[in-house]
């Protein structure tokens, strides 16, 4: 039977096209990467070898380590303060409206920028934060400073609010989504049992939509953790995050193995990041 | 809220204070809110209102209106290029998602074999892996074999950096379907591929326009993986970087408004898409 054949491999192809998709495409690079992380740097370009130096330089240079920590401290800062952001709004979305179609609206408001050219959000910043930008001339004509101040663009403020802005609608889809699912009766029972309004909310809700946060967090952090363009385009001198410093093995530099030791050291970090989160999706999970 | 009228009625002075307190919360909700769409909605205004304004430099108060930024753009070859580039980049990887992500939406819905939490999780990676991991992985992979970079390998770029968002749109109408359905066709003696044409593919229609449409925007977006892969060609948003290097300039404004603007049709598109199809079902 001819069809009984097709149907037999059409069952192989669902299976086969995208592992070997993976295979192709996702871990061969990536083992082309580990290797070229061990091979040396040699004029013009750079050789075969297996040693670690790669990987000593970027642990024992103050200036990796201290381009790794601000990465770290920024992609810190822009999970919080998307989360402070992102928290409210959904917990009002979901508890607090009343009106279905108000809250569609609002929830596809927040989502919406991720459809616009994430490259012209960062643009957008420069534009307003720069010294001869639109805050400033703004801040001039209303007679509140008398000359241009710079201390708007170039510096980790202007990344957070920019890496903010752009990241942030990562955060409100899993939290919304986690306060969508607690069923309306547990607060109710809850309050029945006479908990107020705010110990329901520590004891109930909160820990209920942990899920979503700890997904929105992880999102919001990797993501900033490796982006380029915003620091490039409001970061300033000293706004260099670990991305730049990658990138620019690959351009200016040409030291392709330390700029793919680096890559691994990303990729592991991330990778750390996530089964963290899924762990702990894992140990903290409540059949509703 | 149902809730309290069925307490027994709470001395007034303490009803008085909750009534004060949830009205004091729900103002603090609304300022949030507000202060949320104004954080998002304000810059995107600020790019299309200077798109407009008829000054070199991008200052306060605005200067008088014009429609030359955009006379200019449509005089740009280079751009004009670039935004055909982007076109062919999109469309080509967004059928490749297409092709390798609903197999894999499908085997993860349907298959049970071992490695399955590996092969989740490597499906899954490039949402929250940073494009530049993939761009730089796959500029080694190429560099490696003696490929040369060209648009061709930024769309196998794209591919695989959006295939998660074609995987997870999928698999989540999938997960939606009612069992019963396929169950139906193949006791009415369909094999497994007919099955999927006639009952599957037509009830995930709406989850592969979405998905392919947002595949579509976020490669003709691309630029983290782009940066590596493109060789002498540029896309549109390398052409916007590039020139964002020598400065701010209203042209900028300009693009980015008419980018906006094809956007929103394309939400549009999606909305009613979905808006369609949740009446259809009901």
């Amino acid at each position: 039977m001819a069809h009984s054949r097709i149907a037999r491999h059409s069952s192989k192809l669902v299976l086969g096209i995208p592992i070997l998709w993976i295979v192709l495409f996702m871990l061969v690079p990536y083992g082309v990467l580990l290797t070229y992380s061990f091979w040396l740097k040699k004029y013009p370009l750079f050789v075969p070898a297996f040693q670690f130096g790669n990987y000593w330089t970027l642990m024992t240079d103050p200036q990796y380590i201290k381009v790794l920590l601000r990465t770290l401290k920024i992609s810190a800062l822009v999970s919080i303060a998307s989360l402070l952001l992102a928290y409210p709004f959904a917990y009002y979305l979901v508890f607090r409206l009343k009106n279905p179609t108000v809250r569609l609206v609002l929830f596809m408001a927040v989502i919406a920028p991720l459809w616009v050219s994430y490259l012209l959000r960062a643009y957008v910043w420069k534009t307003i934060l720069g010294t001869e930008g639109i805050l400033n001339s703004f801040l001039m004509s209303i007679r509140l400073i008398d000359e241009p101040s710079g201390i708007f663009l170039y510096n980790q403020f202007a990344m957070v609010l920019t890496l903010t802005y752009i990241f942030i609608p990562f955060m409100v889809m899993p939290i919304y989504t986690a306060l969508e699912k607690i069923p309306r009766s547990f607060s109710e029972a809850s309050a029945d049992l006479g908990m107020g309004p705010i110990q329901t909310f520590l004891k109930v809700t909160l820990p209920l939509s942990l899920p979503g946060v700890v997904a929105g967090f992880t999102m919001t952090f990797c993501l900033s953790f490796g982006d380029f363009i915003a620091p490039f385009l409001v970061g300033g001198p000293d706004g260099q995050l670990v991305a730049n410093v990658m990138a620019s093995q690959f351009g200016a530099a040409l030291n392709w193995p330390l700029g793919s030791a680096l890559a691994v050291v990303m990729l592991f970090i991330v990778l750390s990041i996530i089964s963290l989160s899924d762990w702990f999706e894992q140990t903290g999970k409540v059949e509703l | 809220m149902t809730a309290s009228t069925t307490n027994p009625p709470l001395p007034t002075k303490r009803r008085n204070r909750v009534a004060r307190t949830r009205l004091a919360a729900d103002s603090g909700f609304v300022v949030i809110v507000s202060l949320v769409m104004a954080f998002l909605y304000t810059p995107i205004l600020i790019l299309v209102i200077y798109s407009f304004n008829d000054n070199r430099t991008l200052t306060w108060p605005l200067s008088g209106f014009t429609t030359s930024w955009y006379e200019k753009l449509f005089s740009n070859d280079q751009l004009l290029t670039a935004i055909g580039n982007s076109f062919y980049v999109a469309s080509c990887s967004t059928v490749l998602t297409l092709l390798v992500g609903v197999p894999a939406a499908l085997a993860l819905h349907r298959f049970k074999f071992p490695g399955k939490t590996v092969f989740r999780r490597l499906l899954l990676l490039p949402i929250a892996l940073p494009g530049i991991v993939t761009g730089i992985s796959m500029l080694n992979m190429f560099k490696m074999f003696g490929f040369n970079l060209s648009l061709e390998t930024v769309i196998i770029g794209h591919a695989t950096a959006l295939l998660a968002v074609v995987v997870t749109q999928v698999f989540a109408r999938l997960q939606r379907l009612p069992k019963s359905l396929s169950e139906a066709s193949s006791d009415l003696g369909a094999g497994p591929l007919q099955t999927f044409i006639y009952v599957t593919l037509p009830n995930i229609r709406t989850a592969l326009i979405g998905a392919g449409l947002l595949s579509f925007v976020l490669s003709f977006d691309e630029i983290p993986v782009t940066f590596f892969l493109t060789g002498r060609d540029n896309t549109l948003p390398m052409y916007i970087y590039s020139t964002m290097r020598r400065g701010v300039t209203p042209e900028i404004n300009a693009v980015g408004t008419l980018i906006v603007l094809t956007s929103l049709v394309l939400i549009a598109v999606s909305v009613i898409f979905t808006v369609r199809d949740k009446t259809g079902r009901e």
